[in-house]
């Protein structure tokens, strides 16, 4: 046997239901998940992995629309995280439905983030250019697992 | 009778039309990253309806890197 070294499996699953405080964290009255949002953004803009909260610069707008975009309506809001093997991940829980809008600029983003500390940014994820008119828009999550997972730790 | 959400104004007002009354046309679009669908329908030549459905493929990673000790 050899010793073999590594960044535990365990820590990656256990920062993503934030156990670990490497840095100043923040005052946790419960322990219940947080709760996110998801806003879409405008072709135009530059909403990126820079963004470091939620940003109404570039958001879209139109009929229907609330800016800050939609609740994660999942319960929690993320699929417990796991890991498989060395990748830990995580995906929301539900899809992200837009219901009956009208946005007439071309959209091509989504940001998720945090409502419950502060709107600090998760992710950007990219899709194709659309628009919707007087429809529905909704983004489906990918499964679940250490290949395709929403979050992906690895 | 199927009725559909449709905005005459462009998105001010939503009422809604009978079916049979617009022309419908769907698509779709596949790649790495998605496969998105879309319905239309449309009145004299006018887009009055579009919902877009889009399934993500694949999230995003997170690469960890361990640094060496001495």
């Amino acid at each position: 046997m050899a010793n073999t070294q590594g960044i535990c499996r365990s820590f990656k699953v256990e920062l993503l239901n934030g156990h670990h405080a490497l840095g100043t964290s923040v005052t946790r009255g419960v322990t219940t998940a947080d709760s996110f949002k998801a806003a879409l953004y405008l072709v135009s803009a530059t909403t990126n992995d820079t963004n470091t909260v939620y940003t109404a610069t570039g958001e879209v707008s139109g009929a229907n629309y609330v800016a800050g975009g939609v609740d994660l309506t999942g319960s929690p809001d993320w699929i417990a995280p796991a890991n498989t093997g060395a990748i830990a991940f995580s995906t929301p829980t539900a899809n992200f439905v837009y219901t009956t809008v009208t946005l007439s600029t071309v959209f091509d983003a989504v940001m998720i983030y945090n409502s419950t500390q502060g709107n600090k940014a998760v992710s950007v994820n990219t899709f194709g250019s659309q628009i919707v008119t007087a429809g529905t828009f909704t983004i489906t999550m990918p499964t679940n697992d250490s290949s395709t997972g929403l979050i992906r730790l690895s | 009778m199927a009725l559909v959400n449709v905005t005459l104004d462009g998105g001010l007002t939503i009422e809604q039309m009978e079916e049979t009354l617009l022309e419908k046309k769907t698509g779709s679009v596949e790649n790495y990253n998605e496969t998105t669908h879309w319905i239309e329908y449309w009145l004299d030549g006018k887009l009055v309806h579009r919902s877009v459905h889009v399934i993500l493929k694949k999230g995003l990673d997170i690469s960890g890197a361990l640094g060496d000790i001495g």
